[in-house]
């Protein structure tokens, strides 16, 4: 299976990572799918840092999907991590796809939470829906 | 899974080096870090035991260029080649679109490259691929050992081991010289990258 996203559905995407997200506060946001794909992503990292962090989220993620699956889980659908300055906040889209979070001690746990159902919402209409546009590619 | 962002104009792939403990994965990669330009080869990750054995996997991102002008990222891992670690094998392998499968030339590995080949293709089948389906390069690795007393696999047995029903493309290689290296890495991008154009040229997206 392959995933083609037209310029405006990745335009869309970095919009609610924008508007959900980034402008409370949050350091990085990104979407990746769990083999670790990069989808969309936005904030004041650099990118070098970007796609090691979505191989090892993914990676992260599933990991602690079999820790679930071993306890009679079925997953968990969310993952925090706690640093002294910078956090990191994983949670699930859906099957498919992971919503990313960093951020500093400044925001509170309950804006990330809150802006991270908001995003995933809103979302997966434009992950799944199956009209993407090629135009312009031939 | 290819993933293609028509916003950057970029393509995504993901390739993962396979085979026995030991073989030589994590020094294909190694190598690749080592000789090819910043521009081209991102932050390297490896996550591994004390010693040097792999226990979740390596990362290495590459962005090689443009193709009917997207650019082409390569998100390359590993796997841990040891037995025991069946399910990060098969999380590493998750959305998987190009496979190294690399085999080590010593005689006493024999055995390991054929249950991992088997192991590899099991593993494929739950991700509803076939063997035969996906771009995939074998690389006969270790080779600078024919010089040395240490017994090893000759080219015919490891093509008969290993290649006989896939008949794919096969590489000798030192990974720990780097020989070979880049000829497995460019074969098996080739393959990755006709398979995700073709489709775009057909439209069937
Ligand atoms: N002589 C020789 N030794 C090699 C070659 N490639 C790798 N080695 C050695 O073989 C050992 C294992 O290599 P790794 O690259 O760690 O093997 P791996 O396949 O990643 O092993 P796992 O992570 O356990 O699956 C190391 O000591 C390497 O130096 C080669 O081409 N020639
Ligand atoms: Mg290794």
């Amino acid at each position: 299976m392959n995933l083609v996203l037209s310029r405006d559905s990745i335009h869309t995407l970095e919009k609610i990572l924008e508007n959900e997200l980034l402008c409370n506060g949050v350091e990085h946001a990104f979407i990746i799918d769990t083999a670790g794909t990069l989808i969309s992503e936005g904030g004041k990292l650099p990118m070098e840092d970007i796609l090691p962090l979505a191989a090892l989220s993914a990676a992260n993620f599933g990991a602690t999907e079999k820790m679930a699956q071993m306890i009679g889980e079925k997953d968990f659908s969310l993952l925090f991590h706690k640093g002294t300055n910078h956090n990191i906040h994983f949670s699930r889209i859906n099957k498919d796809f992971i919503l990313v979070t960093l951020f500093g001690n400044d925001v509170a746990i309950g804006l990330i939470r809150h802006g991270s159902n908001k995003a995933a919402e809103k979302i997966i209409p434009i992950l799944t829906s199956q009209e993407e546009c090629l135009c312009g590619l031939h | 899974m290819a993933f293609i962002d028509m916003k950057r104009n970029e393509i995504q792939a993901k390739l993962v080096y396979y085979g026995p403990g030991r073989g030589g994965k994590t020094t294909n990669v190694l190598h690749i870090h080592k000789t090819m330009s910043r521009q081209i080869c991102g932050k390297i990750v490896t996550i591994d035991t004390k010693g040097d054995r792999t226990l979740f996997f390596d990362f290495l991102p590459l962005s090689i260029g443009k193709v009917m002008g997207l650019s082409v990222r390569i998100q390359l891992y590993t796997v841990p080649g040891q037995v025991l670690y069946n399910d990060t094998r098969k999380l590493v392998l998750r959305g998987v679109d190009g496979v190294v499968f690399v085999a080590d030339s010593l005689k006493v590995q024999q055995q390991q490259n054929i249950e991992s080949l088997r192991n590899l293709v099991e593993n494929l089948k739950d991700e509803k691929i076939s063997v035969h389906d996906i771009p995939l390069v074998l690389q006969y690795n270790k080779r600078d050992l024919a010089s040395s007393s240490i017994p090893i696999l000759s080219h015919d047995e490891m093509e008969h081991d290993l290649n006989r029903d896939l008949g794919v493309p096969s590489f000798p290689a030192s990974a720990l010289k780097g020989d070979g290296v880049y000829e497995t890495l460019r074969e098996v991008s080739k393959k990755m990258i006709r398979r995700v154009t073709h489709k775009l040229r057909d439209g069937n997206y």
